[in-house]
């Protein structure tokens, strides 16, 4: 009996003590679950190449894609905008401050709420490629770098006008699809990215991603080579063309997803067939290591932030420091302060003329000294130094 | 013992609870916000939002670091303490005034982006500093600032002196650059709303809808930062924050036609409260022309005076810190009906600027300023930047005024250095009364390198606007005194005679064309050489230096087993 009983009650402070322990397995491998995908955060670098106002699809297929990103979590601190050129306040737009994305004036993608960090004339190859590797100069302010590390997730779309190898920025040059290669194995050795999504939406874009040789890279284009992208709607009101047709049907299908949604990339790869789109949209995904079919589409276009719950107490530091009070009037100018005069006419009148800086002479006022000097001591001789010194 | 300890500590309790509740304890700021709406005689309205912070601090203090950011933000205030800021003054504007027929703004401001920025005397690379600052407050405002550089900065010697307290100013410090081709768009907005205390989600910011604000003529976003009295005796220093904004609705676009107007049609919103961060939130309607002009309802009982660009207006004041403003139904709808038209007081001081002449070889800028008063002469204060690409011979400038020559009793001119720095020519000019007064001078225009032009070189290039400084005789006596309860629009500009008021007028922005290449130049030679080369020369060369050889027609499938037993035998082949 006593055996029995000492037999029971082992077993029940076994279980007692395997309960909790199976629970923190159940924790932890829903912990390892969530970490699976390897990112800890997610960056957006989303570009418009074309400038002039018939290029309207093209800010509003980048704005379109801004707005989902948006929408699914990424903050503006992590989404480096570029737009070439400004549609929403063109003096052509019959609606100021709007880009619409829907005919009839249905959606209104560029909202009260964007920061475009690039604009206008600062949209080029430099600059992009800048924004990739990272080599900017120092006094760029934050808004303008992709400070990613080895564990995010980047997104890059790029649209405009494109050929076989090329796209063309602006109008004025172009970048081709090794330069881009290069630019993401640049990313790659110094540990910018752990896995980069690219889309681009132009013509022929196929040949954009032939070059790529960097791991963890996932291409999508919106047709392949030899085909042209078409352009979906126009607006009557408007008179352009509002967005591409690929980006459009893809912005219906990110319309569906919400932040705990698990759709994943091969309904991504399902996005505008050619029935709808005319072109035929290619992919690639050999040099990813994952399996598409399990890459959440969240992982690149949301920010799906990991919550670590930690039952540590912190101790906050103590309370501010006392407020220096402003010092006794010992202290303190006996005269009062007072405003400069905006125009002291005969202040203005009297002033003495600001001391230019001396600068030694300048190239071609020595090198005429010299040639003087030495015209003149080759006909005089060396002799008539003598009455110089 | 303890029982009068007790007693002790009870009796400093009152102090302290006294000193507590008259100021939150590390809080040294205030808010305030008002919005000045005015009618014009044309049937548009023009509304000016102005949100003042006041802080109580010095961010140079030796030792004194500061950490604690209430309503200043704080991304501002790291700003002014990194770069040795003493006054910053940046403005985005989409439009151009209009002041012939909208009359004086009660803050200016050139089309496209403007900085200017004084610099403490402690600094000692101002070139340097100002070059980190643009590039930090491009971030800040979504703005291309970063193209600010040395070849479109300049260094006025006697306009833009400080508009706040100080007593040295050595020009050295000043920075001034405009920016005249940077649109203005929502991006630009919604970092401005942020730096509000209140955002945009209560207050006056609530009307700041960007569909509403930029569907009208004239739109102006700026942020003025400069040290004031703390107080009447003037003893210390504050640092003040304006942030302004100010638009003009155009009756026809936005008024559809029908002379009648009101929050909601202008904003598209109506008020519902104050910012609670604010210690005053007014809203003054400018009723000087009633009740001729036109009817204004819900009625006001608060009037207000005010001595304003030289002239007396009175307005309605709308305090929105009161809960019965809002009336019934918690909401301020303001709403203005014309009933006549009125005269309006034609703006004593006016420019203009054109560009004269024909073909891309040259040209002549001629600036004209008209001084609208029927008896007073007084100086105004001339400033023009023009870029290197313009070359400009100053032997060729004349001044006159009613046909006859004006010598102006200052000029300062520093010549462009090409591809480092700009034309600046500052001139005191005395505009006779009830005259107009025109400036000329002629330029030639520069070929650039074909990669110094824009992507679109045939849009044409922007000379930025010239600045009109003058003290303008005031009909009104101004007010001198610095009193905190003046209302905001009137007291931007420090007053230091009673008898003139200072006002700044910008002309228009030029748009010349340079001589553009044909880009496709380049490559057309390339395609049309080589092929003349290919198929021309390389034809030539093959024919000289080609051997020929006769070439075997390739024997039948027999023929060459035959041959291959043929070798093997060692007699001679078939062909």
């Amino acid at each position: 009996m006593d055996y029995y009983n000492l037999l029971t009650t082992c077993a029940f402070i076994h279980l007692l003590v395997s309960i909790p322990y199976a629970y923190s397995n159940y924790v932890e491998n829903k912990a390892g679950q969530f970490f699976s995908s390897g990112h800890t955060n997610n960056w957006a670098v989303l570009v418009c190449t074309s400038r002039f106002w018939f290029n309207y699809r093209h800010v509003a297929n980048t704005l379109s894609v801004y707005r989902s990103v948006k929408r699914l979590g990424i903050p503006d601190s992590h989404i480096v905008l570029m737009l070439a050129d400004d549609m929403a306040c063109n003096y052509r737009n019959p609606k100021p401050a709007t880009v619409f994305s829907h005919k009839n004036m249905e959606l209104n993608v560029y909202g009260d709420d964007v920061e475009v960090d690039y604009r206008g004339y600062e949209v080029t190859v430099e600059n992009f490629l800048r924004v990739l590797t990272g080599r900017l100069p120092p006094s760029t302010p934050r808004s303008k770098r992709l400070l990613s590390d080895d564990r995010s997730n980047i997104l890059i779309y790029l649209t405009g006008h494109g050929g076989n190898g090329f796209l063309k920025f602006q109008d004025s040059e172009e970048i081709s699809n090794m330069e881009l290669a290069d630019a993401f194995e640049q990313m790659w050795q110094k540990r910018r990215y752990n896995e980069l999504l690219f889309i681009i939406d132009t013509c022929q874009g196929a040949s954009m991603y032939e070059r790529f040789y960097s791991p963890n890279l996932m291409a999508l284009a919106s047709s392949q080579v030899g085909e042209d992208s078409l352009s979906h709607q126009p607006d009557l009101a408007i008179g352009v063309h509002l967005m591409d047709k690929y980006t459009f049907y893809l912005l219906e299908f990110l319309e569906e997803v919400h932040p705990a949604s698990q759709a994943n990339m091969n309904d991504l790869f399902k996005v505008c067939p050619q029935s709808q789109c005319v072109s035929t949209p290619g992919h690639r995904t050999d040099l990813f290591q994952r399996n598409p079919g399990s890459v959440l589409i969240t992982d690149f276009f949301g920010s799906v932030r990991k919550v670590e719950i930690t039952k540590d107490t912190i101790n906050l530091t103590s309370s501010l420091k006392p407020l220096i009070q402003r010092s006794g009037s010992g202290d303190m100018q006996i005269e009062s302060l007072t405003y400069v005069d905006q125009l002291p006419v005969a202040e203005i009148i009297h002033q003495k003329p600001k001391q230019k800086d001396w600068h030694p002479p300048d190239g071609f006022i020595l090198g005429l000294w010299t040639l003087i000097l030495l015209v003149f001591f080759q006909t005089y001789g060396i002799k008539h130094l003598k009455h110089i010194f | 013992f303890r029982l009068s300890s007790l007693i002790g500590h009870i009796s400093t309790c009152p102090s302290l609870i006294g000193q507590c509740c008259q100021r939150h304890p590390g809080s040294v700021d205030e808010f305030q916000e008002e919005l000045v709406i005015r009618p014009l005689h044309s049937g548009d309205i023009y509304a000016s939002f102005q949100f003042r912070t006041l802080w109580d601090t010095d961010f140079l203090q030796e030792g004194q670091k500061v950490s604690h950011y209430r309503l200043f933000p704080k991304s501002l205030g790291q700003v002014l303490s990194k770069f040795s800021v003493r006054e910053l003054h940046i403005s985005f504007t989409q439009g151009f005034w209009r002041t012939m027929q909208w009359g004086q703004p009660f803050i200016p401001s050139p089309p496209g982006a403007e900085l200017w920025v004084w610099f403490h005397d402690t600094v000692s690379d101002v070139d340097g500093n100002w070059k980190e600052l643009t590039n930090v407050l491009s971030g800040i405002f979504c703005a291309s600032l970063n193209f600010i550089d040395l070849t479109n900065t300049v260094q006025p010697s006697a306009s833009f002196k400080p508009l706040g307290l100080g007593n040295a100013t050595d020009h050295r410090f000043l920075r001034y650059a405009t920016l005249p081709r940077e649109i203005v768009c929502t991006e630009n907005l919604t970092p401005w709303k942020k730096l509000l205390p209140c955002g945009s989600k209560a207050g006056l910011a609530v009307l700041l809808k960007s569909e509403k604000l930029f569907h009208s003529s004239f739109h102006s976003q700026a942020v003025h930062i400069r040290p004031v009295c703390q107080d009447e005796q003037c003893t210390s220093k504050a640092w003040e924050l304006r942030q302004t904004l100010n638009v003009v609705f155009d009756l026809y676009t936005a008024g559809q036609g029908k002379k009648e107007w009101s929050l909601f049609k202008m904003f598209s919103r109506t008020l519902t409260e104050a910012c609670p961060l604010a210690t005053s939130s007014k809203v003054y309607v400018d009723i000087t022309d009633n009740p001729e002009l036109f009817e204004l309802s819900p009625a006001t009982p608060l009037l207000s005076q005010a001595v304003v660009l030289g002239d007396r207006r009175t307005y309605s004041v709308y305090d929105l810190s009161r809960a019965e403003t809002f009336g019934q139904l918690r909401s301020l709808n303001l709403l203005l009906r014309w009933k006549g038209d009125g005269e309006m007081l034609r703006p004593l001081l006016h420019a203009e600027r054109y560009v004269a002449g024909f073909g891309l070889q040259t040209g002549e800028i001629h600036t004209v300023i008209y001084n609208n008063h029927p008896y007073r002469a007084f100086p105004v204060l001339l400033m023009d930047s023009v870029p290197w690409y313009l070359q400009l011979y100053i032997h060729t400038l004349t001044v006159t005024s009613k046909s006859r020559d004006n010598k102006p009793s200052y000029i300062h001119y520093q010549p462009a250095k090409d591809r480092h720095r700009p034309h600046l020519l500052e001139m005191l000019i005395q505009l006779p009364p009830h005259s107009m007064t025109e400036v000329t001078v002629q330029f030639e225009r520069a070929l650039l390198k074909w990669t110094e032009y824009t992507p679109d070189p045939n849009h044409g290039f922007y000379v930025g606007s010239s600045v009109v400084s003058a003290l303008v005789p005031s009909m009104v006596a101004m007010n001198t005194n610095f009193t905190q309860d003046q209302p905001l629009f009137s007291s931007f500009v420090p007053v230091k005679e009673e008898s003139s008021y200072f006002v700044r007028v910008y002309t228009e922005p030029l748009l010349v064309n340079l001589p553009t290449p044909d880009f496709s130049m380049p490559y057309n030679v390339i395609c049309l050489t080589c092929t003349v080369v290919a198929v021309g020369y390389g034809s030539f060369y093959n024919l000289l230096t080609r051997t020929f050889q006769v070439d075997e027609p390739s024997l039948p499938l027999a023929k060459r087993l035959a041959n291959l037993i043929r070798r093997i035998r060692g007699v001679p082949l078939l062909t």
